[in-house]
């Protein structure tokens, strides 16, 4: 399913929302959306007076209106059951992986026992081996494993679990390719990420966001507003002697109150959701989507968001006396058993030397000493010679002599670039320093600036020395940066920025990002994390690109742009409703007040009639506006303000002008009325 | 003659936004317990007595919660005081005329009318009221009522300006302060000009006149009884306070109230004085004035609207009376005093019901239909251009939270002003203080106009009766107190139905406006940049502009088609009738 985009339409959704849409017409489910509840209730009493004929107008003007009111009603489901159906749709490609039927849970004293997968518990261990698929979501408690991602992550390069580390997450549903796991059950079936995130989808257990609920007031307000009004006209109607029928209040009622944003607001919050699955990001909760919108500080880490994850050794600088290719020779040397990228891109640089490439069988004598923290540097022992390579202080300690001057010179400039400098030495002689580089990605630079002009600003946490780090944010682009950061320090920063009144967004894996990921307000999960990151985070992103953080904003802005964008359309529209239904109702009582009538509509029964299409077809004409989201691009607030006003304040006044005038126009094309 | 009419206009604009600094700056000075004022010399020590008799610590802050209890309580003793000084004022003193009881049902209107600042006046004041009901019973209100509007204005200021804060000021030293420093020396200097141009000021028995024109040939002169009175007094606190309620039954059209010319001019100018500065006053505690200009525009351009559409509509006049061959060169003067002319009774009517005044200088009455269109929509509107002093500022405040709310979304953030998010608790206070005046209007007036009550007490049917019963009850429920008059008010059900009304009209939005006030302070403030809901430029300006009007408009269109604007068409077009 991964970045798989599906049309808008698609035959079998459709079909199953039209007959969704019939069966949300039961009161129950009616009731949470007050709007398209009173509408409902419209219909029925419209309805109810076509049975009981109460009122004098032509019957097949009442029916047609009644006919029109139910729309309006069937439309609104329509739009949310489409919104469901698509994200049910990926939610089931999503479910398709968890077919596994049974599971090897360990028992107490250690004997595998085979058990249906549904019944397996949180704190469960299950053994997992090569070909199987792993039963659930957990942790790795013992062993390790290549595990096939692919149905997850669409990435079909297989990826290293381990137990222990940041790399100890497993998901489930995806596959074991090679050796055998123990893995800690961390969720109880039905209650896993991928499960949360069909939920969030489906009706049952999709709740209200704080602004949803906010906007459902006001709309609600406004149709109370609107209640009193058509009941007062009622009563000023009698006053005057005009009798105004049922059905005209209730067309009158449903035109002015917001059914197009109350129809469609539903489905513009699962569209969110269902956008950030499509970038194979699964959210906790619409809470968070609404969060990302809000986001005005980005912490991106250096490694991996903007650099590409590794560094590159991209030139050899050897010592007075010293020939480039013995340098290069020594490097290669070192690196042989270095399995890192670094290690790699230095065997790679050092065969532009002329060097053969080597490998480690050839040398049965030799001893390989691997990096670790405390020595910080890695190499090989090998007839008589020990060659290390490693960071400029610690080869400095183990050849136990200062620095040749070029050499020393050679590391500082490095270090004021913002590469990583490595001292390449041979017993205590120094050979020359490599030049690690870290590679930028590309275009991130323009993207900060338009980040920058809707005032998002970007932090770039890095464990590099001030120096690099400022080097490469200078070259990024972004607005700070936050060298030597430990994983507290990020928490202690996402503090301060919240107590200066932002709101922060955050990625992060290891297990001690975790506090960091649960303190920022959007926190994404890198779902090759640990588990305790998954949890603490409100999103996981199933790709592990910390890059994505930067469209989860944007989808979390176009979903509140979108929700705006309609209010404001629809509200709009109530100014030509009424041009076209107060004349028609009153022209019969007060002739002089047919100036009123801008629109030059045919009659009282078309402009009434126009005016309740125009209201129910609009509904449905906005359906793939509010699915995809209203056009985004970063720019400053001042500027988006002015542009959606233009089109959807502006816009929202006079295309129902034109639009309840073509139909007037078919309607008396075809005689309806 | 349109000549003038433009030069006083410019003039006026232009007075008012000089002047928008200086009393705003005065007024931010006023409502800060610390504050420093010129006045201090004279004042300081009697406001410390108040303080000591009242058993005020001023420093001592109050909950929205205690700060709407404390001027719940106040209002209700306040409206029970002057109930009792109208219902016992035969056995009160300063009563030369030996004027009776007020009845129980006027009575309670009256009192519910002065406490609510709405001063809607179901009584001749010349012929129902003693001096010492006047003075005491109705100008104490006239100065409270004013105060306590400033000082829930100033709560919700605060609670826009501060954050993390459980309080939002004091009621008690926010009403001593605002009286003391504020509107009692204002109303002085006001008065004290009202005099130099002839309004008098007196506890003198009416005096009879002799008239020098005979009732009959031959008979003796008639007698004039011409009525005396403290008036300077109380008509400057009427303006300044936006209180509108007359010593006299003809209000600012009596000479004694309103004399010249230029006393008309200043009195309207004293109308818009407070509610004007206090958009600097919201610029300077919120820490962007560019803010308070933007709100300060909104306004002028609604009140601008209003003006020209109703003078243009006064000018035009009546074409049915011109076809039966009355000049139309001087507009429609029906109604209208000469010594006011067309401009200086129409910038009255519309200053008046843009803020809560409710005075009048002329008949709303014989205005055209558009020309009492606008005085009427302008109360239902919510009186937020300019507005009532305080009222006006806390009404357009929570339309600004509405509109911030309608198009922040578009900005791609969920709404935020000034730092402050808008949540559903924001939101349900500010609908509540917009849901309030609207139902009571439509639904006391559509009760009105299919009882029998309600049309018995009509001068006339038709559209014209309609457009009487909607203001009598879009004023009451916007605390206006003007009246559109060609309706008996003075009746047990209107008494009640309109005193109902005023109190709704006044206290359910007090109460929830204070709640908005509390929930914002609360909060946490959001940095302000360059992705923050723009607050002070142009575009949020006309944003706020249309928010008001379109709410408005939205909701009383079909209530108003079947008045006004069908008079209007009726009027204009009725000769061509198809």
């Amino acid at each position: 399913m991964a970045g798989k985009k599906q049309s808008l339409f698609h035959g079998g959704i459709v079909a199953r929302a039209a007959v969704e849409s019939f069966k949300k017409l039961h009161p129950r489910s009616m009731v949470k959306n007050p709007v398209m509840f009173v509408t409902e209730v419209g219909a029925f009493i419209t309805t109810l007076g076509l049975v009981a004929r109460t009122d004098q107008e032509p019957v097949g003007f009442s029916f047609q209106v009644t006919l029109w009111l139910w729309f309006t009603v069937l439309f609104a489901n329509f739009a949310e059951a489409v919104a469901e159906g698509r994200g049910k749709a990926q939610a089931n490609e999503l479910r398709k992986t968890r077919t596994q039927t049974s599971a090897r849970r360990v028992e107490p004293d250690g004997t595998p026992l085979n058990i249906p997968a549904d019944q397996l518990r949180k704190g469960d261990v299950v053994l997992v081996s090569a070909g199987e698929i792993i039963p659930a979501d957990g942790e790795i408690v013992e062993g390790a494993a290549t595990v096939d991602e692919s149905a997850i992550t669409g990435e079909s390069a297989p990826v290293i679990r381990e137990a222990g580390g940041d790399r100890s997450a497993v998901t489930g549903g995806t596959k074991v390719l090679s050796d055998s796991i123990r893995v800690r059950v961390t969720a109880n079936p039905g209650e896993s990420f991928l499960d949360h995130m069909i939920g969030l989808v489906e009706g049952a257990r999709r709740q209200k966001t704080p602004n949803e609920i906010a906007l459902t007031i006001l709309l609600s307000a406004l149709t109370l507003i609107f209640l009193v009004a058509i009941l007062s006209f009622k009563l000023f109607g009698l006053y005057s002697n005009v009798s105004f029928s049922v059905t005209v209040l209730v067309a009158l009622l449903v035109c002015l109150i917001p059914t197009t944003i109350g129809g469609l607001l539903s489905a513009i919050g699962i569209a969110g959701i269902d956008r950030l699955v499509q970038k194979n990001v699964l959210a906790m909760s619409g809470r968070a989507v609404e969060a990302a919108g809000d986001v005005d500080v980005l912490l991106l880490d250096k490694t991996g968001t903007i650099t590409l994850g590794d560094r590159q050794a991209s030139e050899l600088l050897p010592a007075a006396g010293v020939r480039v290719e013995e340098l290069a020779d020594a490097a290669q040397l070192a690196s042989l058993a270095d399995e890192t990228p670094e290690g790699r891109s230095i065997v790679v640089l050092a065969k532009q030397y002329g060097l053969r490439g080597r490998s480690i069988a050839e040398m049965p004598h030799a001893r390989f000493i691997p990096f670790t923290a405390q020595t910080r540097m890695s190499g090989i022992d090998t007839d008589g010679r020990r060659i290390r390579k490693g960071a400029s202080d610690a080869i400095r300690e183990y050849t136990d002599r200062p620095f040749p001057p070029e050499i020393a010179a050679a590391v500082e400039e490095i270090s004021q670039k913002g590469g990583t400098p490595l001292v390449v030495s041979d017993n205590d002689r120094v050979l020359g320093v490599v030049h690690l580089k870290d590679i930028v990605k590309g275009g991130l630079r323009d993207r900060f600036e338009r980040f920058r002009a809707m005032g998002i600003r970007t932090v770039m946490i890095t464990g590099d020395n001030r120096l690099t780090a400022a080097a490469i944010a200078e070259e990024a682009g972004v607005d700070d940066f936050l060298a030597e950061a430990r994983p507290e320090d990020k928490l202690a920063l996402i503090r301060k920025e919240q107590a200066a009144g932002h709101l922060v967004a955050m990625t992060g894996d290891g297990t001690n990002d975790a506090p960091a990921l649960a303190q920022a307000d959007v926190g994404v999960a890198m779902n090759t994390g640990t588990q305790a990151a998954k949890e603490a985070g409100n999103m996981v992103d199933l790709d592990s690109n910390p890059t994505k953080l930067i469209e989860i904003v944007e989808i979390g802005k176009q979903m509140l742009m979108t929700r705006g964008a309609l209010t404001t359309f629809s509200i709009a529209n109530d100014v030509a409703k009424y041009f076209a239904i107060l004349p028609a109702m009153l022209v019969g009582a007060f002739p002089a007040i047919a100036p009123l009538n801008l629109m030059r509509l045919g009659s009282s029964g078309s402009a009434i009639l126009s005016a309740v299409i125009f209201n129910a077809l609009i509904i449905i004409a906005l359906i793939p506006l509010a699915l995809r989201g209203v056009h985004f691009r970063p720019m400053s607030a001042a500027v988006l303000l002015r542009r959606n006003l233009f089109l959807y304040g502006l816009g929202g006044l006079v295309a129902p002008f034109i639009g309840i005038k073509l139909i007037d126009m078919l309607i008396h094309g075809l005689g309806l009325v | 003659m349109a000549i003038y009419g433009w030069l006083q206009l410019v003039l006026f604009v232009a007075l008012l936004f000089g002047l928008a600094k200086p009393v705003g700056l005065y007024i931010l000075r006023v409502l800060d317990a610390e504050g420093k004022t010129f006045l201090d010399p004279l004042l300081r020590s009697l406001e410390r007595l108040l303080y000591r008799f009242l058993g005020i610590d001023p420093q001592q802050e109050q909950t929205w919660q205690q700060y709407a209890f404390s001027l719940l309580v106040f209002s209700l003793v306040g409206c029970l005081f002057t109930y009792g000084v109208l219902r016992l004022q035969g056995i009160l003193p300063l009563n030369p005329q030996h004027f009776g009881p007020m009845s129980p049902d006027l009575a309670f209107n009256t009192a519910a009318s002065f406490t609510t600042n709405t001063d809607w006046q179901n009584y001749g004041g010349e012929s129902t009221l003693s001096y010492f009901s006047q003075m005491v019973g109705l100008v104490f209100h006239n100065f409270v009522s004013a105060a306590a509007g400033i000082g829930v204005a100033a709560a919700l200021m605060r609670g826009i300006s501060r954050h993390e804060a459980k309080t939002v000021g004091n009621f008690w030293t926010d009403m001593v302060r605002t009286n003391l420093y504020l509107l009692l020396p204002l109303s002085l200097l006001f008065a004290l000009f009202l005099v130099s141009q002839g309004v008098i000021q007196t506890f003198q028995p009416y005096v009879p006149v002799e008239t020098l024109e005979q009732t009959a040939e031959g008979s003796s002169p008639s007698v004039q009884t011409l009525a005396q009175g403290p008036v300077a007094s109380q008509a400057a606190i009427k303006m300044l306070g936006t209180n509108g309620g007359g010593f006299m039954n003809a209000n600012a059209a009596h000479p004694y109230e309103n004399p010249t010319p230029l006393s008309n001019f200043l009195q309207i100018l004293a109308i818009f004085l407070i509610p004007s500065g206090l958009t600097y006053t919201l610029g300077r505690m919120t820490g962007n004035q560019r803010h308070g200009w933007a709100v300060w525009s909104a306004m002028a351009l609604l009140f601008l609207a209003g003006l020209l559409v109703a003078w243009t509509a006064e000018i035009a006049g009546n074409p049915r009376l011109h076809a039966l061959g009355v000049s139309a060169s001087g507009g429609s003067m029906e109604g209208k005093e000469v010594r006011f002319g067309i401009f200086g009774s129409t910038l009255f009517a519309v200053v008046t019901t843009d803020a809560s005044c409710g005075a009048v200088n002329a008949m709303h009455d014989s205005l055209t239909p558009l020309g009492g269109l606008v005085p009427l929509l302008n109360i239902q509107l919510g009186e937020v251009i300019f507005g009532g002093v305080g009222a006006g500022l806390y009404g357009m405040l929570v339309f600004v939270v509405l509109t911030v709310f309608l198009a922040g979304l578009m900005i791609g953030r969920t709404p935020e002003y000034l730092g402050k998010k808008i949540e559903a608790y924001d939101i349900k206070a500010s609908v509540i203080a917009v849901l309030v005046p609207i139902f009571s209007i439509l639904g006391f007036a559509g009760w009105a106009a299919v009882s029998g009550w309600g049309i018995a007490a009509l001068a006339n049917r038709g559209p014209h009766g309609l457009s009487e019963i909607l203001y009598a009850f879009s004023s009451a429920s916007g605390n206006n107190g003007s009246a559109f008059a060609g309706l008996n008010g003075n009746t047990p059900w209107y008494n009640m139905t309109l005193g109902a009304a005023m109190l709704a009209g006044r206290f359910f939005i007090i109460v929830p406006v204070l709640a908005l006030a509390g929930n914002l302070a609360r909060k946490k403030r959001v940095s302000d940049s360059q992705g923050s809901f723009p607050v002070s430029d142009g575009t949020f300006v006309l944003l706020l502009v249309a928010t008001v009007i379109i709410v408005g408009a939205l909701t009383f269109f079909p209530a108003l088609s079947l008045g006004p604007v069908v008079e209007h068409f009726i009027m204009t077009g009725s000769d061509r009738l198809f």
